[in-house]
């Protein structure tokens, strides 16, 4: 990647306009969005971030539906059900993107664990679905081969 | 006011409401670069979710930039009637944010 002195000062503009939004905006009363998370760059420093441990333990019970083989990384369908209680959230990763974080979905109670979403996968990479439920974390996760990455172009 | 984004669909059977949301938004990711002048384009994506029903929130995300263009969501949670109002509020990383209503049908 070029990183000339233009691209360096837009990305300083960009990130300094992001902060002077969300200083302004605190009323919009909404879980935090986990900035750290979401940039990190490491699947184990994101869940770090996120869930305050990379420890997940794998468990059966939760079920990782992904398909084997995406053709197109831009759009690559996932849905994680879990037939646990007390599930507080379930987390989505994928190991090789930029940014392995993808999405973080809370589950009050009364919502059905089942949550289906399609996400990007720049290539081929493992795909794992976090839960949190009392507290613990538990993981499921299945590799995902892409022919065509979703990211960049 | 700003254009609808989300296109929802909630269906009530059961005891349990089923709903399937889809935005329409780029979810620009911040890592393409412009084709003609090589320069990254700018983030620009939807970062939260928020799904209320009677004042209660049924469902919330918090997305990355790894979720594809056009989010689609599907989630179901207890509860809800035919006729019954569902709340959506989303924020994007611009700070943008609006919130739609739809009916459960």
């Amino acid at each position: 990647m070029s990183m000339n002195r233009r691209t360096v000062v837009k990305a300083i503009a960009a990130g300094s306009a992001l902060v002077g939004a969300s200083v302004m905006m605190p009323r919009v009363a909404m879980a935090a969005w986990t900035e750290s998370a979401f940039k990190a760059d490491k699947q184990d420093a994101a869940m770090k971030a996120l869930l305050g441990s990379a420890d997940a333990a794998d468990s059966a019970e939760v079920t990782l539906k992904a398909p084997d083989i995406a053709e197109n990384g831009a759009v690559v369908p996932v849905t994680v059900r879990t037939k646990m209680a007390n599930v507080e959230s379930i987390s989505i990763f994928v190991a090789n993107n930029p940014n392995p974080l993808v999405a973080e979905f809370i589950i009050p109670a009364g919502t059905e664990a089942d949550v289906s979403t399609r996400l990007r996968m720049g290539k081929t990479s493992q795909v794992t679905a976090v839960v949190k439920a009392d507290g613990k974390l538990y993981s499921a996760a299945k590799e995902v081969k892409v022919t065509i990455g979703g990211c960049g172009g | 006011m700003a254009k609808k984004i989300l296109k929802v669909k909630a269906k009530a059977s059961g005891g349990k409401t089923k709903v399937k949301m889809m935005a329409k938004h780029i979810m620009e990711s911040g890592q393409r670069k412009d084709k003609k002048t090589g320069e990254l384009i700018p983030a620009k994506f939807l970062q939260e979710l928020k799904v209320e029903h009677g004042g209660k929130v049924v469902f919330e995300a918090n997305l990355g930039t790894a979720v594809s263009k056009n989010p689609y969501i599907a989630f179901n949670f207890a509860g809800g009637a035919k006729g019954d109002e569902l709340v959506m509020t989303w924020k994007e990383n611009t700070g943008a944010s609006a919130t739609e209503k739809v009916k459960v049908k």
